[in-house]
This record gives structure tokens, C-alpha cells and sequence, in this order.
């Protein structure tokens, strides 16, 4: 297990604030935040390349915050695959074999199967100047995994790949997960976090706001910031107010009114609500509760659908599905009505 | 490039001519020297068992001092090239003063070290190894004044080597010697090479510093000096033009190295 214990770290404008969190062994842990949250610097103190200005990290229970990163066992792939460009595909997966009394045969053969593992086979007497990045990328993969480290450490592992590479690579992190090695993977893309992930952890303004399953932590932000960042389109500042009954409560954002269902007291905070959750019609819907008039002021097509902005005093966003029978359709200026149940929206108290 | 030569530009033309004269300045005293000397007089020259000596006493001390420097040069300049500490700048400063300090000064300073009044010279002198006045002592002088072309050479060359390769291979276990000998040196190595050559080449061509520690056994720029002195210029052109052209011959290997430098980027 990997328990990372109270981390603070300023470099320039990337600043870690007390960040603690653990990952099992064998768990797949998405570290998910945006650029410059200071992901990377993170992963550069796990990785031991930076130091800590405090906290600790135990590895096993073993406190390796001080360990030089030889000696940490935690090979690191980073966005960048740095293969050694003076050596070939073989001789850069062998790199970390020498000097652990392996004989000669037993590293190529090892060197042989994490090559066919990675879709790197074919690759072996290449040097790294002559592969494609999605290439080198997995040749990086197959040199960590040569390590057999206690922990593998990735940093934006896909975000210099494209199309098919990307496809490819994600296919391998998938393998390695199901090898159950522990894997701490760092990302700005929350999509390759629901994909890949046993556990995520939310990075914001340098710090955890929110450990958990992909599905809690997607179902059930804890921050604004978090229902933003998992697909949350909607996100209204207000205060909760008077008990509206069944569990029901009134909520406030600047001129308009919502009722939603949460257990929580009174007091401010946000409502968030998915844009597929918000439904839309021509005329006055039959329940009427969080029913609203408004006007189109935008479309924006969007994989899943159209993306329909509507102004109600608050600006709205309803997802339409492609081809759902009888949406209406839109342009900017149409009168419509949005609304959505009571229980789609979420209180977050702040 | 080319475009700017289909319109020359009046500054560019004037600046050429100003290369000129720069490239006459170099070149035109040592084809003059070449052209001053009948091939009789070179083939004597070359012929001659003293002459054969000193050039191969040139040759091998200051090779030996070379590659004897290199084993603290080299992780030296891997050390200035990857670390930031107080008065770098100056430890920086230190290594490029035998560039600057006269060369006879510098074989003063030497000889203060090196002679057998002094402790270190004494205590080598005991134990057989002469400085003063023998080749170990010429070794010294060349490896003085030359050294600085290596360290920067080498410094140049790890500090091209994107350090990310050497977290790569730290992040698999590899120990810091072993980064720096697999790593750091192979990805470096055309400047650390250039940097010998450079520094082999400077070597041989020393005198102020090699004159005042050891004029005997003569080192070829002592023995044409010592030649023109005696004799005239008619003696040391021969002597002359024969060394030049061997310095050119390592130079010249010394560009070819460098040129194709290995970018460690690929």
C-alpha cells in the first residue's frame, strides 16, 4: 500500500497544499485535476525526483519520502517517453535488468515478452529516433514493467498520442491493470480516469478535495469545482433555503428558483445538475415543479448531442440527445421550457 | 541561407572583405612559412633523429597529461554542468585562468609546486620521478594550460544531455555512477572527445609554461625556438612547418569529430 501523507510543495505557480491519500495494492488510482493543479509535481516527489518540502510517503509501510529513486522501486512513464536514444528497443527495455542477477538469456527472453505485451515486438532493433510516439510511449511501458516495480507511476501517459496510438496505448494500461500492479496515473481527462481507474482522486487548487470510485466521485461531487470538471454543465451559486417537504428543499440563485431533493441543512452553496438531466419543450410542461421559461441564446453541438444554452434569468444548459424523436428544433431566439426533477440536482453545501 | 546571397547586401560585401583580411591574417604567414621552405630542408628535417624525438615526446606527454586530467576532468565537468551552488560562478572563473594568465607565469607557479625544494617536487623526486627538467614536468605544464578546453567542452556536452533520460533511468533503478557511465558520458561523448583533441591539440603547441619547468628533454616549440636562437630561421622553418603540420593533421581530426555531433535529442 502507498500512503502519501500531508505533501506540501511550492515551485513557481504549482503549489501542493497538504495532500494525503492512499492507494491499495494491486488498485488503479487516477490522480484527475486540470493543468498546472500540480500533478506532475506530485508525481516528480512520489517519482523522488523532487523532494518534499513536508509530509511523507510510505511505501508498505516503509517511509521512503527521503529514499534516493533508485532505491524507491516506483518506475515512473512520463508524457515524455525519454527512451535512450543511443540504444536500441532491446537494450532500453534491458536497462533496468542489469545488475539483479539475471543471467543473459533470462533478460532477453524477459525483454522478449514484455516487447509482444507492449505490441513492441517487432520494434526491438530500432532506435528510438525512428518510432512513432505511440511507439515509444508503450516501449516506455515495456521498460518499467521490466523493473517489476512495487509501483508504476504515469504522467499524462496519452496526452501526446493520438487516434489509433492512443487506442493502443489505453489497451496496455488496461492489461497492466488487470496484472494488478499498482498503478498511480495522472491525468487532466476525466474520461481516460472513468475508463481506466479503481479509485480516483480530485487534485484542486493543490489540493485532494475528493478520493473515491469513479462512480462516487462522479455521481456524487463534493465540490463545484469537481461536478464541473466530471460533466456537471450546470452550476448555480445560491442558498438553500425553507423545507419544502419530503425531503424537499427551496433553493435561490439570484432571481430563480429550484426545488431539489437533499437531506442537507439550510445555508449557501450550489446546485449542480447534468445537462442530460434537463429536459426541453415548445410548451409549458405538465409537472410543474422546476419548470421554466427562457430563451435559446445558444447551440453548441457537442459527440453526444446539442448542447442547448437557455437563458431563464439563469443560463440553463439541457443536453439533446442525436436523434431523439421529436426534439424540437432549435435556434437561438425560440421560446422553450426547461426542467428536471427535483432529484437530478445535487446540493453541494460549501 | 542562400536567398541572402542572390541579393548581396552592401554591409554583407563589406563585411565579407573584413573576413578576409581576418582569414589573410591566419593563413598568410603559414603558407608563406611553407613556401620559404624547400622540401630538401623538410625531408632533412624529418629525417633527423632529434627532431623525431621531440615531436614524439610532444606528442605522447601531452597525450599522457591529457588522458591522465581526464579521469577528474570529465566528472568534473559533468558536476559544473548539472549542479547550481554558491560561487559556481566563480569555480567556473578558476577553470578558464590558465587561458588568460601568461603562459611563462604559469610555469613559474609551477615550477613552485614542482621543483625539488618544494614538498610536492621533493617527495616525487625522491621517488624517481623527476619533475623539473623531465617529462612528467612537461606533462604537467601542457595538461596547465590546456585543461580548461576540456572541462568546457565537457561541460557543453552533458549539459546538452536533457536530464529527463537520466531521471528515466534513475525512476528503473540505476545507480548515479551507473547513469553517468551509460547515460550521461555515451549521450555526451563527441564533445568530450572534441574536448580531448582540443585539449591534446593545445598541449602540444605549449611553451611559455613547458620552457620554464623543463627545457630539457625538448619538446618541438622549445627546439625550434632553441633552433632559431642558434642558428637562424633558415633551421627552424624546416622544424617549423614539420609540427605545424602535425598539429594541423590532429586538428583537423578534431573538426571532423565534432562535425557531425551527435545530437542527443535525435
Amino acid at each position: 500500500m502507498l500512503s502519501v501523507r500531508n505533501i506540501a510543495k511550492t515551485i513557481g505557480p504549482f503549489a501542493l497544499r497538504e495532500v494525503s491519500f492512499d492507494v491499495d495494492t494491486g488498485d488503479y488510482f487516477v490522480l484527475l485535476g486540470v493543468s498546472g493543479v500540480g500533478k506532475s509535481v506530485l508525481m516528480e516527489i512520489l517519482a523522488g525526483v523532487t523532494p518534499a518540502a513536508r509530509g511523507s510517503i510510505f511505501l508498505d509501510g516503509v517511509d521512503i519520502t527521503r529514499a534516493p529513486m533508485q532505491h524507491r522501486n516506483m518506475a515512473a512513464v512520463f508524457q515524455d517517453p525519454a527512451l535512450f536514444p543511443h540504444m536500441t528497443v532491446a537494450r532500453n527495455i534491458a536497462y533496468g535488468l542489469h545488475g539483479r542477477n539475471l543471467s543473459r538469456r533470462e533478460i532477453t527472453e524477459r525483454v522478449r515478452r514484455l516487447a509482444v505485451e507492449a505490441g513492441a515486438d517487432h520494434l526491438l532493433t530500432r532506435y528510438p529516433g525512428t518510432l512513432s510516439g505511440g511507439e515509444a510511449q508503450r516501449v516506455a511501458m515495456a521498460r518499467c514493467l521490466a523493473v517489476e516495480p512495487r509501483c508504476l507511476l504515469l504522467d499524462e501517459p496519452l496526452v501526446a498520442l493520438d487516434g489509433e496510438a492512443r487506442a493502443a496505448m489505453r489497451s496496455l494500461l488496461r492489461k497492466v491493470k488487470r496484472k494488478g500492479l499498482t498503478v498511480i496515473h495522472v491525468t487532466h481527462d476525466y474520461e481516460e480516469a472513468i475508463s481506466l481507474a479503481s479509485h480516483v482522486g480530485i487534485l484542486e487548487a493543490g489540493r485532494m478535495v475528493q478520493v473515491g470510485s469513479p462512480r462516487q466521485v462522479f455521481q456524487d461531487p463534493k465540490t463545484p469545482f469537481v461536478a464541473r470538471f466530471t460533466g456537471f454543465r450546470n452550476c448555480f451559486a445560491g442558498r438553500l433555503t425553507k423545507d419544502a417537504g419530503h425531503g424537499k428543499a427551496v433553493f435561490v440563485t439570484q432571481s430563480v428558483t429550484f426545488v431539489i431533493t437533499t437531506e442537507d441543512t439550510a445555508g449557501t452553496g450550489h446546485v449542480v445538475l447534468r445537462g442530460q438531466d434537463v429536459s426541453l419543450s415548445r410548451t409549458e410542461p405538465p409537472h410543474g415543479t422546476n419548470a421554466l421559461p427562457g430563451t435559446v441564446v445558444d447551440l453548441i453541438p457537442a459527440p453526444e448531442g446539442d448542447e442547448v444554452i437557455v437563458d431563464t434569468g439563469v443560463e440553463i444548459s439541457a443536453l439533446l440527445p442525436h436523434g431523439r424523436a421529436g426534439s424540437p428544433k432549435l435556434v437561438p431566439g425560440d421560446r422553450v421550457w426547461v426542467a428536471f426533477a427535483p432529484a437530478a440536482a445535487r446540493f453541494i453545501k460549501d | 541561407m542562400t536567398g541572402r546571397w542572390r541579393s548581396p547586401d552592401p554591409m554583407h560585401l563589406v563585411f565579407s572583405f573584413l573576413g578576409g583580411v581576418v582569414l589573410l591574417f591566419i593563413l598568410a604567414p603559414l603558407v608563406g612559412m611553407a613556401f620559404h621552405t624547400p622540401v630538401a630542408d623538410l625531408a632533412d628535417t624529418a629525417a633527423d633523429p632529434e627532431m623525431r624525438r621531440s615531436i614524439l615526446l610532444t606528442l605522447w606527454t601531452s597525450l599522457a597529461g591529457t588522458l591522465l586530467l581526464a579521469v577528474c576532468a570529465i566528472p568534473f565537468a559533468y558536476l559544473l554542468a548539472r549542479l547550481t551552488f554558491p560561487l559556481k560562478r566563480l569555480i567556473l572563473a578558476v577553470v578558464d585562468l590558465p587561458i588568460v594568465i601568461p603562459h611563462t607565469a604559469a610555469g613559474i607557479a609551477l615550477l613552485g609546486v614542482l621543483s625539488r625544494d618544494s614538498l610536492i617536487g621533493g617527495v616525487a623526486d625522491r621517488a624517481g620521478i623527476p619533475f623539473v627538467g623531465g617529462a612528467p614536468g612537461i606533462m604537467v605544464a601542457m595538461a596547465f594550460v590546456s585543461v580548461p578546453f576540456l572541462v568546457n567542452a565537457a561541460r557543453d556536452g552533458f549539459s546538452a544531455v536533457p536530464e529527463r533520460y537520466e531521471k528515466a533511468a534513475r525512476s528503473l533503478g540505476a545507480s548515479p555512477l551507473r547513469v553517468f557511465l551509460t547515460i550521461s558520458m555515451p549521450l555526451a561523448w563527441r564533445s568530450i572527445l572534441s574536448g580531448l583533441v582540443l585539449m591534446w591539440a593545445r598541449g602540444l603547441s605549449e611553451f611559455g609554461a613547458v620552457v620554464m619547468v623543463a627545457y630539457h628533454p625538448m619538446i618541438t616549440p622549445v627546439l625550434i625556438y632553441e633552433r632559431f636562437g642558434a642558428w637562424g630561421l633558415r633551421y627552424a622553418r624546416p622544424a617549423s612547418v614539420l609540427f605545424v603540420g602535425v598539429c594541423l593533421l590532429i586538428f583537423l581530426v578534431a573538426r571532423l569529430l565534432a562535425r557531425d555531433r551527435l545530437d542527443a535529442e535525435r
